[in-house]
């Protein structure tokens, strides 16, 4: 069964919401799919960041379900690509933030492994929490 | 000169071989890089969110200490503030502009640390590549005892230096200063289209995988122009590049290591600066073999 | 006594929708010298008109008041509706109800309404001080300089030419032909550039009305409508055309080697050289820059070989002066410097070309004799410097979709087994036969792809290229090997375009082209009366629409000149001379005037012709000798002092002076687009804010108002130069006197606008209005104190 997409005032406010908390407007990506091209992560995103974009457009909540935004690297390749100067690393942070003010975490702290722990340097585990915990 | 500087956590632990290095380099150009004394962590990523403040008040709390320096007399009239990981060097720099450009924040992150002197919004972040290009490679040219010629040197750049564009130190998409250094030691540096691709980054922790997916792109795309060693600033880069290349390894057979330098630890060797301040142990894949290789390190 | 009869418009709604349009009606009524009010749907159209024309017999008016839109919309048709009931076009006044009042205040209908009663009070006190004024006429002449020999120059002087105009063309390069001479074929059709424009350009010299001057550059223009004052620099050929047969001989001997302009750096050519094949003039240059020196001890191989005697070393750069009466300015576009988009490795990368390179290309290959081997997969990327904020040019380009489908097809015919892709955004086919000639394209297997392509990057084994780019439509990444990559760049004006409108002071668009009167209605108007665009100048466009363009301004041109006179606005300055005596004052009005055009003999003389009506010499007369027609001491004072009425105790009012250039027309446009500021803002018109003295500033604090803002065009784009040193003076001046009676400086502003700051505007109004909510009203004692 074919999905179809209903747009209602509802999804205004999400679109709104994440608006406000990456300071974007959101509603000026023409989708034009630089920041896709671009992005080093994207090969592991099930849904590309200009289709992340479409969806916060369209007010679709569904995308807090998708891995996209919790493989950003924020390396901001996006960021100094888009033709529109849109700043997508914030947009994807903004996503992120909502589900973690919720205090839900994406990373387990307890699940990385002894030997990883040891190695890994202090910006990578620090950086992780920041991006992953809330 | 005394300038204000910055190590950050992983400089002290980890990545103790980019501090060695870069302080013996300071000082071999008349540079005392004075710690900052009471500093603490940056925070490592700088906070995206429009309505998060608490995020910047960690790295806004470090320019205060600048100011300190400058009143106690350990620096005169220096409001610069020398920073060599990458990551800091971005997160500082980001917050110092947040700030300036929004007084009220300002207002705010000074009223909630009451206990400390407000920042007044004077201070300049700045990294050392850039404060060696101010001074200028001739200088550094100057102080080159073994030049590195015939090491075929790959730089790489990652994110934190280059984006965005208003902390930038150099051409988002194309890249020189590296190269300029590097020339000015003598070394043949070789071009590598992928020098700004990001390593990963915090991926590691989770995404190993992917991770050493771009490890493996970075370095064998260096490796097929010719390079013999790569070369960072950033020790989460230095990470991903140089540890995770046992993870490249067992995903790509065919991989060669290839050795990644901090760019300082090449300085000092050029400087003819004693081994012992690189710290060649903190190095993943062995660089001392191609260094002796090259002549440039006795046996 | 007078007679002003008063209309108020509900402008179909836009007005009455907001404003009480009764009420202000009934407001006007009690107004002294008003002996008709009406008030009606849409006074500009034919029966609102002709209501007008009726009243002024009917009720015998002497001066008229509409209360409606912007004078700067329908204030000419109504100055016409006027004059045709035999009275002044001058004594009819307009109060901007709408743009300036309706339209930003929409949320505040009741101080909508307020204002509005304000503004029609101030339009009734200037038009009770209206003179009856007539133009002055001018003569104008049939002569025309036009500037850049493009398709556009070339088009126009063809028209002008043979409508018995005398023409002077003039073209920096050493041939006419501009862009248009470089392309291989022209979309929809794919005929021939070369082969439709060389007729074109072979009439050029044969009309006996056009003086060409190739090789040559605009050094000084001075002057006004009717009398332009051109000084042109031709530089020397070293070749007479005359006596050059073409023979190539000259060319064989020289030593030096440059790249060919013509074909984009992509072949070369030698010091001598002809320019291209279809060069008009027909006629080797030799550029001494190249030259390895033009005497006979550095070389003079050309000139001994030359049997006809053409060369001559002896020559040197050639100034000419002639007048003109009108301009028009074709200076075309240039390609966008695509090194400025590092990431896709132009310059870099060998396989890297620009669509003008391809163009070269593809009429070399055309003849059997291609300059590179392209390769078998080409992909071609659009947007290249357009629709991109991180170059800074925002726009489309507009003929670039266009001519990549055609490039493309010209590649695909006539080696179909080529794979061809064009990574579009959007893919623009808006023109007649331009969908269709894109499904015809589509049909013969070019692919295009949704997606702006991210990165280029180039294996330096092979040279062959790599493009990274989202499939938007597929959500795939597409990552391809090409052989040959061409950016389809975008255009920007042309580089010697900055000058000409420098010297002409030729308003820009924010797009860095230049900026027609009116989008809709004057498309190839400047605001300059007499100088004209044509072609890319004014915006990017394909050949269609630039030889449109420029039959449009040849037609602008003719109708100023036909007619042989033209009307001069009566906006000037003019003597009181009861009260001018240069023996006290020193004539201090002659430094007074930027463009010089007061003189003291006896009295102080105006040179009608020179005179704007800036305005800035009034306040340089310490005798209040000086005045301006129009917006005259009294009637601005008038206007102050109405407009200031009836002000309640705790209410703050603040004047804005707005300059008609600039700033009224951008409040204009801050209505027009409904964005709302401060209602206590009182908008007066003015010429330009140097009409303003100190005097009259302190008489507006001391009649009511609590502050003023001075709108004014920035320096670079204002038709009078030097007025904002004038107009800080003044303020200055003013300052001073407000320190000394307490009242704060920060009450008076001055800020220089373009015409697209809205937001500017807008907050640096509403900055106003809070500082003086804060501080609250001017207290009587300190208002009445200041003058």
């Amino acid at each position: 069964m074919r999905e179809k997409v209903v747009i209602t005032s509802k999804n205004v406010e999400f679109l709104d919401k994440v608006s406000e908390m990456s300071g974007q407007p959101i509603t000026r990506c023409d989708q034009c799919g630089v920041c896709s091209g671009s992005c080093p992560m994207v090969d592991e995103m099930d849904i590309t960041p200009s289709q992340m974009m479409r969806k916060v457009q369209l007010g679709q909540e569904e995308v807090l379900g998708t891995r996209a935004m919790w493989l950003c690297a924020s390396c901001f390749t996006c960021t100094v690509r888009c033709p529109r100067g849109l700043d997508l690393s914030k947009v994807a942070e903004a996503l992120r933030q909502i589900t973690l003010r919720k205090a839900v975490d994406h990373i387990d702290i307890r699940k990385i492994p002894d030997h990883e722990m040891k190695k890994l340097p202090q910006i990578a585990l620090i950086s992780s929490f920041r991006k992953f915990t809330g | 000169m005394k300038i204000p500087y910055y190590p950050g956590c992983t400089l002290k632990t980890n990545a103790k071989n980019l501090e060695t290095s870069t302080l013996e380099v300071a000082k071999t150009l008349d540079v005392e890089l004075i710690e900052l004394p009471r500093w603490n962590c940056c925070g490592t990523v700088y906070s995206l969110t429009s309505d998060d403040l608490i995020h910047h008040v960690a790295p806004i709390r470090n320019l205060i200490r600048v100011q300190e320096m400058n009143d106690s007399g350990l620096v005169k009239d220096e409001n610069r503030l020398v920073t060599v990981c990458s990551m800091c060097y971005n997160t500082l720099k980001r917050s110092n502009l947040r700030v300036k450009e929004n007084p009220e924040d300002l207002d705010k992150i000074n009223d909630f640390m009451y206990l400390e002197e407000d920042y007044k919004g004077n201070v300049e972040v700045i990294h050392f590549l850039k404060l060696l290009q101010d001074m200028g490679f001739d200088k550094v040219e100057e102080k080159v005892r073994k030049p590195l010629s015939e090491l075929k040197i790959a730089p790489y750049y990652g994110c934190m230096l280059l984006r965005p564009k208003e902390v930038g130190i150099d051409d988002p998409e194309d890249p020189t200063i590296q190269k300029e250094l590097l020339e000015a030691l003598g070394a043949e540096v070789i071009d590598n289209p992928y020098k700004k691709v990001c390593c990963g980054s915090y991926q590691t922790v989770h995404e190993k995988d992917a991770v050493s997916n771009l490890g493996y792109k970075i370095l064998s795309q260096a490796q097929k122009e010719g390079a013999e060693a790569i070369t960072t600033s950033c020790p989460l880069c230095a990470f991903n590049l140089d540890n995770r290349q046992k993870e490249v390894k067992q995903q790509h057979p065919e991989f060669q290591h290839i050795p990644v330098f901090y760019f300082t630890q090449l300085i000092a060797i050029a400087f003819g600066v004693e081994k012992k301040y690189c710290r060649f142990d903190l190095n993943y894949i062995d660089p001392e073999t191609l260094l002796k290789k090259k002549k440039l390190l006795q046996e | 006594m007078k007679r002003i009869g008063v209309y108020v418009c509900h402008c179909g709604g836009n007005i009455s929708e907001v404003v009480d349009v009764k009420e202000v009606a009934s407001f006007a009524e009690k107004l002294p010298d008003v002996v008709m009010v009406k008030d009606y749907t849409t006074m500009c159209s034919e029966v609102g008109q002709k209501m007008v024309a009726d009243d002024i017999k009917e009720h015998k008016l002497d001066r008229v008041v509409i209360a409606a839109c912007s004078p700067q919309f329908q204030g000419v048709t109504f100055m016409r509706t006027v004059e045709n009931a035999d009275l002044s076009p001058y004594v009819l006044e307009m109060a901007n109800i709408r743009e300036q009042c309706a339209w930003p205040h929409y949320d505040f209908p009741k101080d909508a309404t307020k204002k509005a009663k304000d503004l029609t009070n101030m339009a009734v006190a200037k038009a009770r001080l209206d003179e009856s004024l007539k133009k002055i006429m001018m003569p104008i002449g049939k002569r025309v300089l036009i500037i850049g020999g493009g398709i556009a120059g070339i088009q126009a002087s063809l028209d002008l030419g043979d409508a018995g105009f005398e023409v002077y063309l003039v073209e920096k390069e050493p041939s006419i032909g501009g862009k248009m001479k470089q392309l291989s074929r022209t979309f929809p059709t794919e005929d021939c550039a070369s082969c439709i424009l060389s007729p074109k350009m072979a009439d050029v010299p044969m009309n006996p009305n056009i003086h060409l001057y190739t090789y040559t550059e605009i050094k000084n223009i001075e002057g006004f409508l009717g009398n332009y004052e051109v000084t042109i620099e031709k530089k020397p050929t070293y070749v007479d055309p005359a006596k050059c047969t073409c023979c190539d001989k000259c060319v064989d001997v020289c030593p030096v080697v440059v790249p060919n302009e013509h074909d984009q750096g992509l072949t070369s050519r030698r010091a001598i050289y002809l320019p291209n094949s279809i060069a008009v003039p027909h006629s080797y240059v030799l550029d001494d820059e190249a030259c390895l020196g033009l005497f006979p001890l550095a070389c003079s191989k050309c000139r001994d070989v030359c049997e006809p005697g053409a060369i001559d070393y002896d020559l040197y750069p050639e100034e000419k002066k002639f007048t003109v009466d009108t301009i028009i300015v074709s200076t075309g576009y240039e390609i966008f410097d695509a090194t400025q988009k590092a990431v896709y490795g132009f310059g870099k990368y060998e396989n890297v070309i620009t669509a003008l390179d391809l163009e070269r290309m593809i009429v070399y290959a055309a003849e059997g004799n291609p300059l590179k081997n392209l390769g078998e997969r080409i992909a071609f990327i659009q947007c290249v410097g357009s629709r991109d904020e991180q170059v800074g040019n925002e726009y489309c380009s507009r003929i670039c979709c266009m001519y990549a489908t055609k490039l493309a097809s010209l590649l695909k015919h006539p080696h179909p087994e080529r794979d061809i892709y064009v990574f579009y955004t959007d893919l623009r086919a808006y023109g007649k036969g331009f969908e269709e000639y894109y499904k015809r394209a589509q049909n013969s297997g070019i692919k295009f792809i949704r997606g702006r392509v991210a990165e280029v990057f180039e294996d330096s084994r092979t040279k062959k290229l790599t493009l990274k780019v989202e499939d938007t439509l597929t959500r795939q990444i597409i990552e391809s090997e090409f052989d040959t990559v061409v950016l389809s760049v975008g255009l920007r004006p042309n580089g010697g375009t900055e000058k000409i409108a420098d010297m002409l002071k030729l308003a820009k668009s924010p797009d860095g082209f230049l900026q027609e009167a009116h989008p809709k209605f004057r498309p190839v108007d400047t605001l300059k009366d007499g100088i004209f665009l044509a072609g890319a100048v004014q915006g990017p466009k394909d050949i269609p629409d630039t030889v449109a363009q420029a039959s449009a301004a040849s037609a602008r041109a003719t109708r100023l000149m036909n007619q042989g006179e033209y009307a001069l606005d009566p906006v000037m300055a003019f003597v009181h001379e009861d009260r001018c005596d240069p023996a006290k004052c020193g004539s201090a009005c002659i430094e007074g005037c930027p463009l010089g055009a007061i003189s003291v003999n006896g009295v102080a003389k105006l040179n009608e012709a020179v005179c704007k009506g800036c305005g800035s010499c009034i306040a340089s007369c310490p005798a209040d000798a000086l005045d301006l027609h129009v917006y005259t001491n009294a009637q601005l004072l008038s206007e102050v002092e109405s407009v200031m009425q009836d002000k309640k105790k705790d209410e703050t009012r603040f004047l804005i002076f707005a300059d008609d250039t600039t700033a009224y027309r951008l409040s204009d446009n801050v209505g027009t687009a409904k964005m709302s500021y401060s209602v206590n803002s009182r908008i007066v018109r003015v010429p330009s804010c140097g009409r303003i003295t100190p005097k009259l500033m302190l008489q507006s604090f001391k009649a009511g108002a609590d502050g003023i803002l001075f709108g004014e065009s920035e320096e670079k784009s204002s038709p009078f130069p030097h007025v904002i040193s004038t107009i800080n003076s003044n303020i200055a001046k003013v300052k001073e006197t407000l320190k000394q009676k307490k009242v704060e400086e920060e009450r008076i502003r001055f800020v220089q606008f373009v015409t697209v700051m809205l937001v500017g505007f807008v907050n640096n109004v509403n900055d106003l209005a809070d500082f003086i909510k804060k501080a609250g009203p001017i207290p009587d004692k300190e208002r009445k104190a200041l003058i």
